[in-house]
């Protein structure tokens, strides 16, 4: 072990990776429960990019997306429990009026933004990197600048959706308990990613819409001449992959917690884009990616929750606690750095289309 | 023959007045043309005499500014290409519309699906008709391979499957053997002549004279988006169609000369390069070219000849062996080093590697030497004297335009490719690579550069031509060299090769050829 320095000499790594694991396998349940619940915009992020990409469109915009959709369905939300009153919440998922209302305009308005950006990347044909770039400017720009109006209001939240709860008799059960607690133990946004994630997934390799999709993000032209809407399957993908992004941000500020913060979204979008990267651009892959992503989240936070004892205490806990909060991010530039010229983008992604001269 | 059979019959296809006028030009002047049922009808022209235009409207891909179509005898209006597909047309282009990451199955349904119920794909019952159709014309395709994978020959037939499975009646094909070797270009007007006699209708486009006259029943020939005339294959020669489309007696081919070759200009020997995929596509090339020498590089597309040229001058750098330029070692030389040390280059694709198109005429012709005197003086232009060798450039090298302060853009074809050659061929030179010099060209443009080839030729320029278009390499090479998977598998007299010979070198290397000459 000559080539390590004489301070290291000391350590036991083969020790200190035992302990590391038995520290993992002890706050398991938080571990793995915080991973999947991290994971889940960050998959819908991907799916969203997943959806423009294949079709032929580079989207950078899912941060704006996401953060426009958090803003607009808390503040709806909110006011709709001013004017209506909360009412009982559903036993699961604690659903009420104002925070399905606060859903479905959150939904509205993220697909809304999309529109945007399939209007300026599809029909006037701008450069998809610039299209993307005003969307995350003016969404930032305009959700800090609508919050801090109402802020001065003390305008009273909706609250949030809640967590379906596994029944402790079956939580008891070894493994199953923990499988279905990290899984299942999650609000109607969470459960409802991971159906999408099945269901894209099976949709984008065995439908007509999924083939003519990856025609269309391959080889337009080819796909213009068997007689396929190449503009109109772009904008409905688009439009549609809003409402994914839209989803996202809706569960930052509706089911992970009830209230909007400025820039709440932390470069969720982004790291999204880097999940579908990874991902290779199929569903299942980037949640995949992203569990990976989140399981850094998971793990960072547990280390500052949960402080580790012994020699693996002695050699963590010095670390200042900003690496650990900057952590997922390195990891996800580390992974994406590794995979460039590995993963292939599909081949017309992010060129505008023109359509021959049919005039 | 199918064509008398049937010719009393109202026609399976007619086009009635087709005018079709893009700003500046008129692409289509009221053409007319019938097709019937069972005839193989070509239609022949010069690049860019309106014959892809004119099936653009038969496509709706184009929309007509005057005309009609009528499809056994009714009239119709087809709007896109959904509208054609839906009465039977299919068309099968010059650059394939096939997507290389899907399998054979996906390209061929796309757009017609077999569903097995709203949503989901009926994959097996697809492959089972595809197979069968397959089986049907006599050529086999495993639906289940990624079309990327598959040979030119092969992808051509997935686009005319894509037209079978739609049950196409009338099957347009745009320069279909412009990329095939002399034996796929046999068979595929063997697969054309057994859908005509299923009693298809099917449109041949071609500028190549014999293939005209080989397969087809009857021949339109078309000139500046006019009808010249319609003959019998039977009753006209390749001298008057080539009249017909050029419009003037034209020399079909420039007289080569004699070469009087000299020392060795160019050695290559054993030479190794990888793709951008780090795949060693030229696994150790060796080859020499004499001065006063035109060496022809025979092979189909992507068998490394792209490589091996853009190591030659520079743009990508050898993993082994050695290239010599009169007497000096230059591997591995900068383009601009191998420029300088007397190499000239003419891309393949004028418009992306040849010419910065939103720049003037006169900054294309100085691409190469605007940093040298008299072009330069320190890191100043020197305007006028751009100007002035552009002027003169314009008025010797024939290049039509009203001043060389136009965007190149705006250049047509020919025009900007002589705007390459001149750039190029205009100073002392000891090796010219030459990189399919005359795609996409009208015949006037093909007679002038081939005469300056020569030119540069008999000036003691070593030459080299590659050029997936088998016909110009055997027109003008002295020599002519197979490449077949990055290797050069034989070299032949430019003047005595065999043009079958040739082709069957290219597609297979010479393992068979050589078997038979050893049992001959």
């Amino acid at each position: 072990m000559s080539g390590i320095p004489g301070s290291l000499d000391s350590i036991p790594i083969l020790g200190i990776l035992f302990q590391f694991i038995g520290y993992a396998l002890a706050n398991l349940e938080f571990i793995s429960n915080t991973t999947v619940a991290v994971a889940v915009p960050i998959t819908l992020a991907a799916l969203c990019g997943v959806l423009c990409e294949r079709s032929g469109v580079v989207n950078i915009g899912i941060e704006g997306i996401m953060l426009t959709a958090a803003f607009v369905g808390w503040f709806i939300a909110a006011l709709a429990a001013n004017a209506l009153g909360t009412g009982t919440p559903t036993p699961y998922f604690g659903l009420t009026l104002p925070l399905v209302i606060g859903l479905a305009a959150a939904i509205a308005a993220g697909m809304l933004v999309a529109l945007l950006h399939a209007w300026l990347a599809v029909t006037l044909r701008i450069d998809q990197i610039i299209s993307g770039t005003i969307i995350n400017i003016g969404a930032a720009g305009f959700t800090g600048y609508m919050y801090s109006l109402i802020a001065s209001q003390s305008l009273v939240g909706a609250g949030s959706f809640s967590k379906l709860v596994v029944p402790p008799e079956v939580e008891g059960v070894p493994i199953v308990g923990w499988l279905l607690n990290a899984v299942v133990g999650q609000g109607p946004i969470g459960i409802t990613t991971l159906v999408i994630v099945v269901m894209l997934q099976i949709m984008l390799f065995r439908s007509r819409w999924g083939l003519r999709t990856r025609a269309s993000g391959e080889h337009p032209r080819a796909a213009e001449t068997v007689g396929i809407d190449v503009v109109w399957l772009r904008y409905r993908n688009v439009v549609a992959s809003g409402a994914l992004a839209a989803l996202g941000g809706a569960w930052l500020s509706m089911e992970q917690t009830g209230g909007f913060n400025a820039g709440m979204t932390q470069g969720r979008g982004f790291i999204g884009l880097a999940a579908m990267i990874v991902g290779r651009w199929t569903p299942v892959g980037a949640f995949g990616a992203a569990l990976l992503f989140a399981s850094v989240t998971g793990l960072s936070q547990s280390i500052t929750i949960s402080r580790p004892t012994g020699d693996l205490g002695n050699l963590m806990n010095p670390v200042p606690g900003e690496f650990w909060e900057a952590l997922p991010y390195i990891i996800t530039i580390v992974v994406l750095a590794g995979l460039i010229g590995r993963s292939i983008a599909p081949a017309a992604d992010g060129v505008p289309y023109e359509r021959e001269s049919a005039t | 023959m199918p064509g008398e059979a049937a010719a009393t019959s109202v026609p399976a296809l007619e086009m009635r007045g087709i005018t079709k006028r893009y700003p500046g030009v008129v692409a289509n002047d009221h053409i007319n043309l019938d097709v019937r049922r069972g005839e193989i009808h070509a239609l022949l022209g010069e690049n860019g005499a309106g014959k892809t235009t004119l099936m653009n409207v038969l496509y709706g891909l184009a929309r007509p500014n005057e005309g009609q179509i009528l499809l056994d005898g009714k009239p119709v209006t087809i709007a896109g290409p959904s509208d054609a597909i839906d009465r039977g047309i299919s068309m099968v282009h010059q650059h394939f519309m096939l997507v290389p990451v899907l399998s054979v199955a996906e390209n061929v349904v796309l757009g017609s699906e077999t569903m097995a119920n709203r949503l989901f794909l009926d994959r097996g019952e697809a492959n089972k008709r595809i197979a069968a159709l397959a089986k049907r014309f006599g050529f086999a395709l495993d639906p289940e391979m990624k079309v990327g994978s598959l040979s030119v020959g092969q992808q051509q037939r997935v686009e005319i499957l894509k037209a079978l499975y739609r049950d196409a009646q009338i099957l347009v094909l745009d320069e279909p053997t412009a990329v095939l070797t002399p034996q796929e270009t046999d068979e595929i007007f063997a697969l054309l002549r057994k859908l005509a006699a299923d009693g298809r209708s099917i449109v041949f486009i071609s500028h190549k004279l014999y293939e005209v006259l080989a397969v087809a029943d009857r021949i339109t020939v078309i000139r500046r988006g006019r009808v010249i005339g319609e003959r019998k294959p039977s009753e006209t020669t390749e001298a008057e169609l080539a009249e017909l489309m050029v419009g003037r007696e034209v020399e079909l081919t420039v007289d080569r000369g004699v070469s009087h070759a000299g020392a060795p200009m160019l050695q290559v020997e054993g030479l190794h390069v990888a793709d951008d995929r780090r795949q060693e596509v030229v696994p150790g090339a060796t080859l020499q070219i004499r001065a006063g020498e035109i060496l022809g590089i025979a092979g189909v597309a992507g068998n490394g000849q792209d490589e091996l040229v853009e190591a030659l001058i520079g743009l990508r750098r050898p993993s082994a062996g050695k290239v010599t330029l009169d007497g000096r070692e230059v591997t591995g030389f900068s383009p601009r080093a191998m420029n300088e040390a007397g190499v000239g280059y003419v891309p393949g694709d004028r418009q992306r590697f040849g010419l910065i198109l939103a720049f003037p005429l006169y900054d294309n012709l100085v691409l190469t030497s605007y940093y040298r005197p008299p072009f330069a003086h320190g890191f100043l232009r020197e305007d006028a004297a751009v100007l002035e060798s552009a002027d003169e450039q314009v008025e010797r090298f024939d290049i039509r335009v009203p001043s060389s302060t136009v965007a190149t853009a705006t250049l047509s074809g020919g025009n900007q490719q002589k705007v390459v050659v001149a750039r190029e061929f205009d100073r002392p030179l000891k090796l010219l690579v030459l990189d399919q010099p005359t795609r996409g060209l009208d015949v006037g443009s093909i007679e002038f550069i081939h005469r300056q080839i020569i030119a540069k030729r008999d000036a003691g320029t070593a030459v080299l031509l590659v050029s997936a278009e088998l016909d110009e390499v055997m027109e003008i090479s002295d020599r002519i060299a197979v490449m077949f998977r990055g290797r050069i598998v034989a070299e032949l007299d430019g003047r005595t090769a065999d043009k079958s010979q040739v082709g069957l070198l290219m597609a297979t290397g010479g393992d068979k050829a050589t078997a038979e000459e050893a049992t001959a």
